[in-house]
């Protein structure tokens, strides 16, 4: 099995407490159980190859393209992380099988810590940059949703928030700082990284790199400035602060340091931002921690003192202060997981975490007493136990410091200060809640926890002690191993003694010793801590100013692009249009191309300066609005004598065809209007809108002045050659609506019948008079006679003209479109000179009976699409590919030779849904101003 | 003759854009049926300018227009009129359920 089970197994088992119910709390502790225990057991078999300086590689290439590969690696520095994540978080399932409340789902809460324990493993483990971002990311989401576990609260909510903000943010960072590594090392695996020291560090974007991979360290590592995420991250049920927020998680950005150490140290930037962070970070929240009232708060300011503390040794930079920074990692892990232990016993059993209530429990719990003095004397570095051993290190890297600068002073004194504090605060710990007077108002009465919860508490702070008696024996070869990670193999010759004699670091932590007790017994004695007021600045309100100012930033730009006004969106999508277009075009060399030209001729000029008069006319007196409706009409016609001049006789027809039904809608629509445009008194919109519009039209003009001045690279030649052979039809645009592309013309019908059947479906039965509005004048109108009593005689002519169209079309100018659209004007016509009432009954007397119009249009439209489909289908049945079209001639007696092609019966489609759809939106339109009674009486009865 | 075209379109686009930037949804509707000419036109003139070359084949003639874009266009055409017609009917029930014709609506708190 390879090591990268490791990573795998809690990942893969996340679903197994999921197999018990939410009442088999034990059953769901030993399922959450199973994949570390496997997990540790596998890990420790690679122990010897850890020891002896061996790296594993392993895993799959992923994205390789991207330099993304699943790859792992381990080595003494991984074994060490991964060792600590798998125990303590066996210990923390045990603790948490007795801590969590009947109304805490274990399930949930072990599938996510398992998650978390896999997200975890695999940054330790990780070999690729960017693998190890994904896991780093992963511990940042399942830590919120551990933190807010008890989603209930606001306070979980808005812990988990801010947790995820902060660290989210550094994620991001080191996302950033791991691509920039890979472009200039130009690999992401950190076996073949950590050796391009030069290669990076000589790079112009080096401190880039380094501001960003720090700040991903200092958000997760809590450092200050960024601190202030974890006391909130407190919220989270006890458990989840004990391994994720001492031992775990804020780990992961020390480790970071660590893992990219050889990458990223040996210089002044890092010496003097990582140690100045570090030794400032250790020093105020160490101070802080003291004046905390919440159990878990005075923890938490501990942990960022001490995460401060690894932080500086790391910045030292010397191979023994990287020793002394591992040598601390675990030391710390296990003293102050097992005090975060203990506060959750002491929660559980009192129900509150107030300091200043729960005073002289030594009395109730003496066994958990005795646990606590331990693990705080460790915390405070008291001789014989382990944080005294690393502590101690600390002192005698930073009294050997040689830099010449003012740090060789600051460091030892402000180490020695913050010893002092954490001495008071462990003190404070200690004596507040085990002595100090009689607990105050608790609401049960304290008693010790059930045996087996005690039991993490106990191995951890039994670990404290024999680490502190014999360290060379117990971790020795694990941390040896861990800095042949760190330091690449090249580890001094160090010894962790208990005793290293009479010098300087241990007179230092003497002193820190007497200061720290003088000062809280000063404090308490002289100042009464109970009654501090924590006030001032802090990093929650800052935090808190922060996202609101964005939110209000954001709601700000939205509400200057987003006022709700389309007037000014359609605006700016002109602009944006107009400036995406524009501005490569003015870095590109404009100029027209040199194919040859048309010659100009007269009646294309009178042509042209009508149309150019016809859209001025529009815009001048679009307030007229039916003036200007005939003007756009006008434009229409001038641009169906384009295509007509320019060889396309068949968009010429379409265009006129089309042109004559869209204003007669126009006309209908305006019925229902304004008759004019209310006066604009927004002079400065107009001339903005008129400098878009010319701009928009200028480019338009450079861009077809450009393709039309060269030569065309066209596929018709083949249209042409095959139009008759292959579609039996010599009008080759007919053949290729219906033969060649038929394919995209069935999608272009069905829009058709899509946008009439929306119409329908928005308007059918509705009347615009009903809703208040009187009947408008035309509506009501007499009809003019003359039309009136012509237009019966001009349909059958009209549809004669359009079935003449029609069979034509395959050979000549014409086909269904046109035919379509010529057959619905002339109904238009009966429409408009008898009204609709009329034409209903008549229609609907040509159709079935007690069918309504718009019943006879959405029929027609079904038959199209029906038929169209159909001759798809039976080309398709005869084994040709869908609408393949078959060709041959009809001899009848009177017409002569009639070509027919089975795309006829295409064509025929198209017709009846240009036809239905047409009629459909008229129909719509028109019924839209009627009264509910109809215009006339004699009306009513139309067949509905 | 390319240049009419071509300054034809862009006079069309200017006079569609400007159009459609107004407040009213009658002139809009205007505008965008200029547009639609533009558009027609260019993607016409895309297959190049030819003079008594329509693409009908007839016995001994080799030069004729672009076919396709023509075919492209004659479908553009029809569509076209299609959403003009499905705009038209919602401008149309706008003003009648709002008693405004203003593109945004009846301004809020104002008569229409």
């Amino acid at each position: 099995m390879s090591f990268i089970s490791i990573v795998l197994l809690p990942l893969l088992c996340a679903a197994l407490p999921w197999l018990a119910s939410a009442s088999q709390r034990r059953r769901a502790a030993l399922f959450a159980a199973v994949a570390p225990a496997l997990a540790l057991a596998l890990l420790l078999s690679y122990w010897p190859q850890a020891r002896s300086g061996e790296v594993l590689l392993g895993g799959a290439s992923w994205m390789p393209a991207l330099g993304v590969n699943l790859s792992f690696m381990l080595d003494g520095l991984g074994f060490m992380f991964a060792l600590l994540v798998l125990a303590i978080g066996l210990l923390v399932i045990l603790y948490a099988h007795y801590y969590l409340g009947p109304e805490d789902d274990p399930r949930r809460f072990f599938s996510l810590l398992l998650v978390f324990m896999g997200s975890m493993l695999g940054v330790v483990l990780a070999d690729n940059l960017l693998l190890l971002v994904l896991f780093w990311e992963c511990t940042s989401l399942s830590s919120f949703l551990l933190i807010g576990f008890r989603q209930h609260r606001a306070e979980s909510r808005r812990g988990a928030r801010m947790a995820l903000t902060v660290t989210g943010a550094g994620g991001v960072c080191l996302l950033a700082g791991a691509l920039l590594v890979g472009r200039i090392c130009g690999t992401y695996e950190l076996s073949a990284l950590l050796d391009q020291r030069e290669l990076l560090q000589g790079h112009p974007a080096f401190p880039l790199v380094l501001a960003l991979v720090l700040a991903a360290v200092f958000t997760k590592s809590a450092q200050f400035p960024f601190h202030f995420w974890l006391p909130h991250a407190m919220a989270a049920p006890t458990p989840v602060s004990a391994y994720l927020h001492s031992a775990t998680l804020v780990k992961a950005g020390v480790f970071l340091l660590a893992r990219l150490h050889p990458l990223l140290s040996g210089n002044d930037l890092w010496f003097y931002a990582v140690s100045g962070t570090g030794l400032l970070t250790l020093v105020f929240a160490a101070w802080v921690a003291l004046f905390q009232h919440d159990l878990k708060g005075l923890l938490a300011y501990s942990t960022i003192s001490h995460l401060g503390l690894i932080t500086l040794l790391f910045g030292l930079d010397t191979p023994l202060a990287v020793v002394a920074g591992l040598f601390h990692i675990v030391n710390h892990a296990t003293f102050k997981a097992s005090l975060f232990m203990a506060a959750g016993i002491i929660d559980h059993e009192t129900g509150t975490r107030d300091l200043r209530r729960i005073n002289g429990l030594a009395r109730h719990m003496p066994f958990t007493a005795t646990l606590v003095a331990v693990a705080a004397a460790a915390m405070a570095g008291v001789p014989l136990l382990n944080g005294f051993l690393s502590k101690e290190m600390l002192l005698a890297r930073a009294v050997s410091l040689d830099t010449g600068t003012l740090f060789d002073w600051a460091v030892p004194v402000f180490t020695t200060l913050a010893g002092a504090f954490a001495v008071a605060y462990s003190l404070r710990l200690f004596h507040d809640v085990f002595f100090n007077g009689d607990p105050v108002g608790l609401a049960r009465d304290p008693h010790e926890p059930p045996r087996w919860m005690r039991v993490p508490v106990e191995v951890l702070v039994v670990l404290c002690v024999v680490v502190g008696l014999v360290p060379e024996a117990v971790v020795g070869p694990l941390l040896a191993a861990a800095a042949g990670g760190v330091l690449l193999g090249d580890v001094p010759q160090y010894g962790i003694h208990l005793w290293h004699g009479f010098n300087l670091p241990l007179a230092l932590s003497a002193v820190a010793l007497a200061c720290g007790v003088a000062l809280y017994v000063g404090l308490q004695r002289g100042y009464d801590l109970h009654r501090y007021r924590p006030g001032g600045l802090s990093g929650l309100r800052a935090f808190d100013g922060l996202t609101a100012a964005f939110a209000r930033g954001a709601t700000g730009t939205v509400a200057a692009v987003q006022n709700g006004s389309l007037q000014r969106y359609v605006a700016i999508l002109v602009a944006i249009t107009v400036l995406a277009a524009g501005i490569p075009a003015l870095h590109a060399r404009v100029e027209p191309g040199e194919a040859p030209l048309l010659p100009m001729s007269l009646p294309a000029l009178a042509v042209w300066c009508a149309l150019v008069a016809a859209s001025i006319a529009v815009v001048v007196l679009h307030h007229r609005r039916l003036v200007a409706l005939l003007a756009t009409g006008a434009v229409g016609l001038l641009v169906s004598l384009v295509f007509l001049y320019f060889s396309a006789p068949d968009l010429a027809l379409t265009q006129i065809a089309v042109e004559v039904v869209t204003v007669l809608l126009l006309v209908l629509a305006l019925d229902h209007l304004p008759q004019h445009d209310r006066v604009e008194r927004d002079r400065p919109r107009r001339w903005r809108d008129a400098g878009l519009a010319i701009a928009a039209g200028a480019g338009v003009s450079v861009l077809a002045w450009g393709a039309l001045t060269r030569a065309p690279d066209s596929i018709s030649e083949y249209f042409i050659r095959n139009s008759l052979p292959g579609g039996g039809g010599a009008n080759v645009v007919n053949v290729i609506i219906v033969d060649f592309r038929g394919f995209d013309t069935l999608g272009e019908i069905l829009v058709l019948a899509v946008a009439g059947l929306v119409l329908h479906a928005l308007f059918d039965g509705v009347s615009l008079a009903r809703a208040g509005r009187p009947a408008s004048g035309w509506a009501a109108d007499l009809h003019p006679l003359m039309l009136r009593l012509l237009a019966p005689f001009l349909l059958p002519f009209v549809l004669a003209i359009a079935v003449h169209l029609f069979i034509r079309g395959h050979n000549a100018p014409g086909g269904g479109f046109v035919a379509g659209l010529v057959a619905s004007a002339g109904v238009l016509v009966l429409f408009m000179s008898h009204g609709r009432a009329e034409v209903s009954r008549a229609l609907g007397a040509l159709a079935s009976a007690g069918a309504s119009p718009g019943d006879t249009s959405l029929r027609l439209i079904a038959a199209g699409v029906l038929v169209a489909v159909a001759t798809g289908i039976g080309a398709a049945l005869i084994g040709y590919p869908f609408l393949t079209s078959a060709h041959g001639y009809l001899k009848l007696p009177v017409l002569g030779d009639i070509p027919l092609a089975s795309a006829m019966g295409f064509d025929l489609g198209v017709l009846l849904v240009v036809c239905g759809a047409t009629l459909l939106m008229l129909g719509v339109l028109w019924r839209l101003g009627e009264t509910p009674a109809g215009p006339r009486p004699a009306s009513i009865p139309e067949g509905r | 003759m390319e240049l009419l075209v071509a300054s034809g379109i862009g006079v069309l686009t200017a006079a569609g854009v400007y159009l459609l930037l107004r407040a009213s949804t009658f002139p809009v509707m205007l505008g965008l049926t200029l547009i639609s000419y533009a558009v027609n036109v260019f993607l016409f003139s895309m297959g190049r300018l030819a003079i008594g070359m329509p693409p009908l084949l007839r016995e001994g003639g080799d030069l004729y227009a672009d076919p396709l874009p023509q075919a492209l266009v004659l479908t553009a055409i029809v569509i076209s009129f299609a959403m003009t017609a499905l705009v038209l009917a919602l401008a149309v029930s706008l003003h009648a359920g709002s008693g405004s014709d203003h593109v945004d609506g009846p301004p809020p708190g104002g008569q229409p």
